[in-house]
């Protein structure tokens, strides 16, 4: 069937399936995750101009992961899912948003590991060899994260794995076989349905991430994480970009304060001419 | 080798980011074609041969690219991309949505929110909510790039005279359907083109204290834009948020009014020409982008504001 899982059966791509059907019918989702600059740490360029200095700054999960995770964990509160698995691309020191996800509820972890700048698309396609032995019938991802800002990996997963596409989600339904999905584009709302399996990218509004609790916290440390490589995968890492340098962006020539209304006024006509 | 831009549209009207994006294309330099992907949009893609600076115009016109639904209109990009050097989308919601799906079906890297073009194959880029600026090279053999609109100045509307091709629709994949859409209806300007915006934050207090915006963005021929508190606060629609994970604006005036300027809110507007901040607070990080700072209660201010306009 076009579209659908190359290996696992179409389960839930008939309309007559009933999702919420006994316990023995399971649904995986796999929720990734990216290690970040904490969103509120005001990154300083190198001196050199080779990249951003990131040497002792307070890294996080990016906000948009978060929000993916707490999703898939309320799907699996809501019994829609039966098993949360989250994984993580990057260096060894990203088990520890993880261990956050799994604190936050997910079930089981993958890390593959890789001290290499990893670009979206080869995270695509190391997200694409896990999705292969996985099979979960969702995966959802955060719209962009907050260092490189590209907004990619989610949609270029799609593409390679021949699921449906839900991106910028504000509201996810549940349905027989498919999902009902509210997504923000320019000017308002778009409702789609999507056939699973199917990749999804949270938006902000799609839900308020939860505090992991301390016992949580302890239960996660017992959660199986397992460590994979590329190689192992299968993914050759490469890119057709090169970094040439990274500059801060233009200052901009300091401001004054105005004391009134009809100074500013006066200043926006005869000084700024922008009114 | 030429340039294939993908038009911004709703199947009736050609959206103006359109026009940017040629923009950037122009810049890039070479022979300029637009594919128009939509449901019964012949009209838009004559609106598009008249652009300046483009040279052909390819229709695909079909139920199947109604909504510009990834799955369909991935493949058809795809398929058409290995004649051109570079695709070029712009970084609006349609343009992210489907165009790393072309970027993956081709096996390249997209170059996302090009700010600038350097040269054919080197670009410049914001990272970090607009903190540091990339400048990355590209040595893939079709460059996808999707563009900042406000980044690029727009070329004529008027003044080209491309012939309209017709390309053969590909089968609808079937994976996913529209439902329907919400789209705020609004006379103002677009957020995204508007010459002046008039923002507001947690400051404004509540929805109804938005209409002192309304009054005066009406009064300046401008939209109002908000920070993501004042949307979180239910204070002002999500598609009003300006900001890294909002809308990126770049008008000539923003007034930012009971906004502290977030580093999320500045990555959204500190390319604004002149900026303005009317803040109670002289401490508010905003007042270190504001052109011109008015430290005032905004709602004795922002009315005498619009009297005085």
């Amino acid at each position: 069937m076009k579209g659908m899982h190359p290996e696992q059966p179409c389960r839930f791509a008939g309309v007559n399936f009933p999702l919420y059907q006994g316990d023995e019918e399971s649904m995986k989702v796999l929720v990734a995750v990216k290690r970040v600059v904490d969103y509120n740490v005001k990154v300083r360029v190198k001196a050199d101009n080779s990249g951003v200095d990131l040497a002792n700054v307070k890294m996080s999960m990016n906000p948009f992961c978060e929000i993916a995770v707490e999703e898939a964990v309320r799907l699996k509160e809501k019994g829609v899912v039966t098993e949360v698995v989250v994984v993580s691309i990057g260096p060894n020191a990203a088990q520890e948003q993880l261990r956050t996800a799994l604190a936050l509820g997910g079930d089981r972890a993958i890390l593959v590991e890789t001290e290499a700048e990893v670009g979206s698309l080869t995270v695509a396609k190391l997200l694409k060899a896990v999705v292969d032995q996985e099979q979960p019938q969702l995966v959802i991802l955060g719209k962009q994260a907050i260092d490189s800002d590209n907004n990619q990996t989610g949609q270029m997963l799609a593409a390679l794995t021949g699921f449906a596409q839900g991106t910028f989600i504000s509201k996810v339904e549940a349905a027989e076989g498919s999902f009902t999905i509210t997504r923000e584009i320019d000017g308002g709302l778009q409702k789609l349905a999507l056939k699973l399996p199917a990749i999804l990218t949270t938006d902000l509004r799609l839900n308020e991430p939860r505090y992991a609790s301390l016992p949580n916290i302890m239960k996660a440390k017992k959660k199986p994480l397992d460590v994979v490589t590329p190689e192992s995968l299968g993914v050759e890492i490469r890119s057709t970009l090169e970094l040439v340098k990274v500059e801060a962006p233009e200052e901009r020539k300091p401001g004054i304060k105005v004391a009134s209304v009809a100074e500013l006024v006066d200043k926006l006509k005869n000084e700024a001419k922008v009114i | 080798m030429a340039i294939l831009v993908i038009a911004e549209h709703n199947n009736s009207a050609l959206n103006p980011a359109t026009l940017n994006t040629v923009g950037a294309a122009s810049a890039i330099g070479g022979d300029i074609h637009l594919l128009v992907a939509g449901s019964g949009c012949a009209a838009v893609a004559e609106t598009a041969a008249k652009i300046a600076g483009v040279s052909q115009v390819l229709l695909a016109d079909d139920a199947a690219y109604a909504h510009q639904l990834p799955e369909n209109v991935a493949p058809l990009i795809a398929g058409i991309a290995p004649s051109y050097s570079h695709v070029l989308a712009p970084a609006s919601t349609n343009g992210k949505n489907y165009l790393p799906c072309v970027a993956a079906l081709l096996d390249v890297d997209q170059i996302s929110d090009i700010i600038a073009v350097l040269s054919a194959d080197t670009f410049k880029r914001p990272i970090y909510a607009g903190n540091a600026i990339a400048t990355v090279r590209s040595s893939a053999l079709i460059k996808v790039i999707t563009v900042r609109t406000t980044a690029f100045e727009a070329v004529a509307a008027e003044g080209g005279s491309a012939s309209v091709e017709a390309v053969a629709a590909l089968a609808d994949s079937g994976k996913s359907s529209f439902i329907s859409e919400d789209i705020a209806k609004s006379d103002r300007p677009d957020l995204g083109s508007a010459k002046v915006i008039v923002s507001g934050g947690r400051g404004l207090l509540s929805s109804d204290n938005f209409q002192l915006l309304y009054t005066l963005a009406d009064k300046l021929g401008g939209a109002v834009g908000a920070s993501r508190a004042a949307v979180d606060a239910g204070f002002a629609a999500n598609d009003l948020q300006v900001g890294q994970t909002g809308k990126i604006v770049a008008p000539d005036l923003y007034i930012a009014v009971g906004i502290s300027g977030a580093i999320q809110h500045l990555a959204g507007m500190k390319d604004s020409k002149v900026i303005v901040a009317i803040n109670k607070d002289p401490e508010a990080p905003i007042f270190q982008v504001a052109d011109y700072g008015l430290v005032a209660d905004l709602f004795e201010a922002v009315p005498e504001l619009t009297q005085a306009v």
